[in-house]
């Protein structure tokens, strides 16, 4: 039996704590601040909605960007005339896209995107031109005055097409085949190992083209001050390091005279993850007319723009031993790029980190290539990199279980990584408690005893899966920290933590405050959290890769360490004990030894500043490195580094389903999860990324798909006929953290944010197949599939 | 072309000056100031921009400022309590951790509030079906319903206007 919860450091609260003898220094786990459900720190403001985000911003003089967009998903410019446009009263400037020709694009060695189109167009929706006007009524009507001339080229839409028809048509002139990037790696000897397998199967997975519908669309504001030659951009953005950045290539002017603040964002996944031609247009017309621009996309223009989920083209074969111990992995991947390269490169080699957890894999292959189309460009969406291989291996196990006759749980749980594991290509795992997220989601829902059991119709399923944590590189592959954080204490500010990292709707300013309130001896109440501005915070990357949580404690954490030796060495001077000796906990210092001796903690910060003025501590944080080699043979892999990191979370999932056999619909009945997410630092926020991780996948396994017709526009560029999830659609959910602390981690933390996202896709799949006794290879499984299915089925049958 | 129309919003009467086409989600956020109701999608799909008119959920994004005169609006402004208090939904929000990125949340809050007033008892399926048209995209909506059902019970208790 395992040691029941009441003294779990979940429920821990500043009381009841014996104070005299162990040093909180000594006891890591017996946090305070950390580990508490507490609310937002920014819920009040944005029930009362009074939380500003950029579209709700207006400055003087401000006026009103627009964006025309091309009507052909690939075609040559021909000729841009804007006179009419210029001379409708109200409009102050016209845009177009060789006065910004400077690439743009996350990845810097593969940046080719620009403001607005340059030459030619690549997909439907694409800007060409944009306008600012003193009302957007008018830069609407100057939108219809602009006239574009075009010379349509043939439309590839489809990824072994485009590959195809390369010889007649390239999308980007310099990359040859209209690939994008292609990458091979190999580890071990796969021919051999499959060749000595006692089960090897192969099949082949396609994925869907899903958007990450954030509610709140791009939005910019964006003011240049002509006198001085400095820019503030206000953006709905997840990365204004990166933003910053490519603000400064863009306009040729230097970073220190950019400002990119964020003001509340309405959520990202992923979406908002690298720069948008929102972002641009607004500064280049500002520039332009001298005066504040605001750009804000419709629902529409979200669509035709933002960065969806890569379409995975996915060839995977397994090999078992006779016991079933996974001897080898062989992973072929096409990805649908769309039109312009992005996160491609990292996306394409995450794919390929895939394979090589959760479960031990001793030999494996991935070859992948990454290839340009002419449809709205792919990207980061959460679980970047991991959904698509995700599915397809769980998927392909549950095959391999039902093969050798044992559950789909106990293949897995045999292959199941452990602590301290080392895979073929290097990746280490510092602490895993993945067999416990098996064993604890399995038990809870009753899937061994439901599993193969239940009536048609009716169905139970069940997958694995894990995220990277903290990630191993910046994009530009310095050593550079990538976060730094500043934490200023005096009697008149309090304690306020500068950083740059940025909230979008996940909860990390309420989460940053309890570590720094931990750290700190005092409340989460206290602190004052200054994030998302390049300018006032110190510098972070941003928050995707589920880094922030790790990244930033760690930064706290050494931020803190200077802080409190101050205070101590202050407040031993006072108490006449020596600063080693002395605890900070509660507001309170007090010697570990005389308990008696004791002053505030509010005094002794009284009496710091009242020598020293304002007291300010440093952290930052770089991921350790990890060489990606071949541990076998020693020699450095290409792309291997990529999906290396400090540590790794880890979680499964069981779904039930009902599937309406008369009419095709699936309906998800329960989801049971239980996730590794280290110390939970707010176990609330951790649930409700969990459940919104959930409910994210259920809509792209079931409903969403952009479609585009045979020109490449896009036929459900709205929420009306791209469908996302509701309330009636949402499960009985029973979501479960279990206890894990990972040593090598700050506060024992790790990832919570996409690692959720990972096995709903294959447990959904595989509980479609108990129901039905279906299997789905081709994403989303809509109603009309399931129904032919069932015909097919029937029509064998006879 | 503008013609001058009195708009009733949260207890107030604005004089406006707005063309007949004019949206009331543009005349309250630009308009008045009031930019607590969100733009999400334009078309009526999402929910964000829901405010109550006459008590009703109604999307303003789809509809006209000029059809709204000579009835009471209720924007997410209008629900903060006496000396600033939270409305017990809001309160609700807060502690259930409903609230993630917030852009939702003055709609959904705002379509909760009209469901407690028809029915101050709901189950989960009502709940379900009443804010089914109010789409988000963070939370999975589990913690929104649970906060719901919290508010009901300080409704049933209280009595809340």
């Amino acid at each position: 039996m395992e040691k029941k919860v009441l003294k779990s450091k979940w429920n821990l609260t500043p009381e009841g704590w014996n104070l005299e003898g162990v040093p909180s220094s000594q006891d890591e786990k017996r946090y305070t601040q950390v580990g508490r459900s507490v609310p937002r720190i920014d819920g009040p403001i944005k029930v009362k909605g009074e939380a500003i985000y950029t579209g709700d911003m207006t400055l003087p003089g401000m006026v009103y960007g627009k964006i025309k967009r091309s009507t052909y998903a690939h075609a040559i410019i021909k000729k841009i005339d804007c006179c009419k446009a210029l001379k409708l009263p109200g409009v102050l400037a016209v845009l177009t896209g060789d006065e910004a020709p400077n690439k743009w694009g996350i990845v810097p060695q593969a940046a080719n995107e620009t403001v607005l189109a340059v030459g030619k167009v690549r997909f439907y929706g694409e800007g060409v031109a944009a306008v600012a006007a003193l009302d957007e009524e008018t830069a609407e009507a100057a939108l219809e005055l602009i006239e574009v001339e075009y010379e349509p080229l043939p439309v590839l839409l489809d990824p072994f097409q485009s590959m195809e028809r390369s010889q007649e048509v390239l999308i980007h002139e310099d990359s040859k085949g209209n690939i994008m990037h292609a990458g091979e790696q190999v580890y071990g000897d796969v021919d051999k190992a499959f060749a000595e397998c006692e089960y090897v199967l192969e099949r082949e997975f396609h994925t869907n083209y899903p958007q990450h519908g954030f509610l709140e669309p791009h939005s910019a504001l964006a003011s240049y001050d002509t006198q001085n030659g400095q820019l503030h951009l206000w953006a709905s953005s997840q990365i204004p390091h990166y933003l910053h950045r490519q603000m400064s290539i863009v306009l040729e002017i230097p970073m220190n005279k950019i400002r990119v603040t964020l003001p509340t964002i309405g959520g990202g996944f992923g979406g908002k993850g690298e720069a948008a031609p929102s972002e641009f247009v607004a500064c280049l017309l500002s520039r332009k007319v001298g005066r504040p621009v605001k750009v804000v996309y419709d629902r529409q223009e979200v669509f035709y723009t933002n960065k969806g989920r890569h379409p995975c083209h996915m060839k995977v074969k397994m090999g078992l031993d006779k016991d079933g111990y996974i001897q080898a992995v062989d992973f072929d991947n096409t990805l649908d790029k769309g039109a312009y390269s992005g996160w491609g490169i990292v996306v394409l080699f995450y794919t390929a980190s895939m394979i090589h957890l959760p479960y031990k894999v001793p030999n494996a292959r991935f070859r992948g290539r990454s290839v340009y189309t002419n449809k709205p460009s792919t990207g980061a969406m959460r679980g970047l990199g991991g959904v698509q291989p995700r599915w397809a291996l769980e998927c392909l196990m549950d095959e391999m279980a039902e093969m050798m006759g044992i559950s789909p749980y106990e293949l897995k749980l045999k292959n199941a990584i452990e602590s301290g594991h080392t895979c073929i290509n290097n990746m280490f795992v510092p602490h895993s408690e993945f067999k416990k997220c098996l064993e604890t989601a399995v038990k809870k829902s009753g899937f061994l005893e439901k599993q193969g059991k239940l009536p048609f119709g009716k169905g139970i399923g069940m997958a694995g899966g894990y995220y990277i944590t903290g990630t191993a590189y910046t994009l530009y592959q310095n050593y550079k920290p990538h976060t730094t954080v500043m934490i200023r204490v005096d009697t008149e500010g309090g304690v306020t933590l500068l950083c740059a990292a940025a909230e979008i709707g996940q909860g990390c300013n309420t989460v940053m405050a309890q570590m720094v309130a931990e750290e700190l001896g005092i409340q989460y109440e206290d602190v004052h959290v200054q994030s998302g501005d390049t300018e006032i915070g110190a510098f972070d990357l941003g928050s995707f890769a589920s880094r922030l949580t790790y990244a930033a404690g760690a930064a706290i954490k050494m931020a803190c360490v200077e802080i409190n030796q101050s205070l101590k060495e202050t407040a031993a001077g006072m108490l006449g004990v020596r600063a080693d000796q002395l605890v900070i906990k509660n507001h309170e210092i007090y010697s570990m030894y005389e308990i008696k001796k004791r002053i505030s903690w509010e005094k002794a910060i009284e009496v710091y500043t009242s020598i020293n003025g304002t007291l300010v501590g440093m952290g930052n944080f770089s991921p350790p490195r990890r060489k990606g080699i071949d541990i076998i043979s020693g020699n450095r892999v290409q792309g291997a580094n990529i999906g290396h990191s400090p540590t790794f979370g880890f979680s499964s999932q069981v779904h039930e389903v009902e599937v309406d056999v008369e009419t095709g619909r699936i309906y998800v009945k329960k989801v049971t999860e239980a996730g590794d997410c280290g110390t939970p630092v707010n176990p609330m926020c951790v649930d409700g990324q969990v459940e919104g991780s959930i409910m994210f996948n259920i809509g792209a396994c079931l409903y969403e798909d952009q479609k585009l017709d045979a020109s490449g526009k896009h036929l459900n560029p709205n929420f009306h006929d791209y469908k996302t999830p509701t309330t009636m659609e949402m499960p009985e959910m029973d979501t479960n953290i279990v206890e894990s602390y990972d040593h090598s981690a700050p506060f024992g933390v790790k990832e919570t944010g996409e690692g959720a996202v990972q096995p709903t896709f294959p447990a959904l799949t595989n509980a479609i197949y108990d129901a039905i006794g279906v299997r789905f290879y081709t994403l989303p499984i809509t109603p009309e599939m399931v129904l032919k299915a069932l015909k097919d089925k029937k029509e064998g049958e006879l | 072309m503008k013609k001058l129309i009195e708009l009733d919003i949260n207890d107030r009467i604005y004089e406006v000056a707005i063309d007949a086409r004019d949206l009331l989600i543009d005349v309250i956020r630009n308009k008045v100031g009031l930019t607590g109701s969100k733009k999400g999608c334009g078309d009526g799909d999402c929910g964000a921009c829901t405010v109550l008119i006459d008590g009703k959920p109604e999307l303003s994004c789809i509809k006209l400022a000029i059809a709204s005169q000579g009835k009471k609006i209720t924007t997410i402004e209008g629900l903060v309590q006496e000396g600033g208090q939270l409305h017990p939904i809001q309160q609700a929000y807060v502690d259930h951790g409903a609230v993630q990125c917030g852009f939702c949340t003055p709609g959904m809050i705002l379509s909760s509030k009209a469901l407690l007033d028809r029915n101050p008892d709901p189950t989960e399926h009502y709940i379900k079906h009443e804010l089914s048209g109010n789409i988000c995209r963070c939370t999975g909506y589990k913690r929104i319903i649970e906060a719901v059902e919290a508010a009901a019970k300080v409704w049933s208790k209280e009595g809340v206007q």
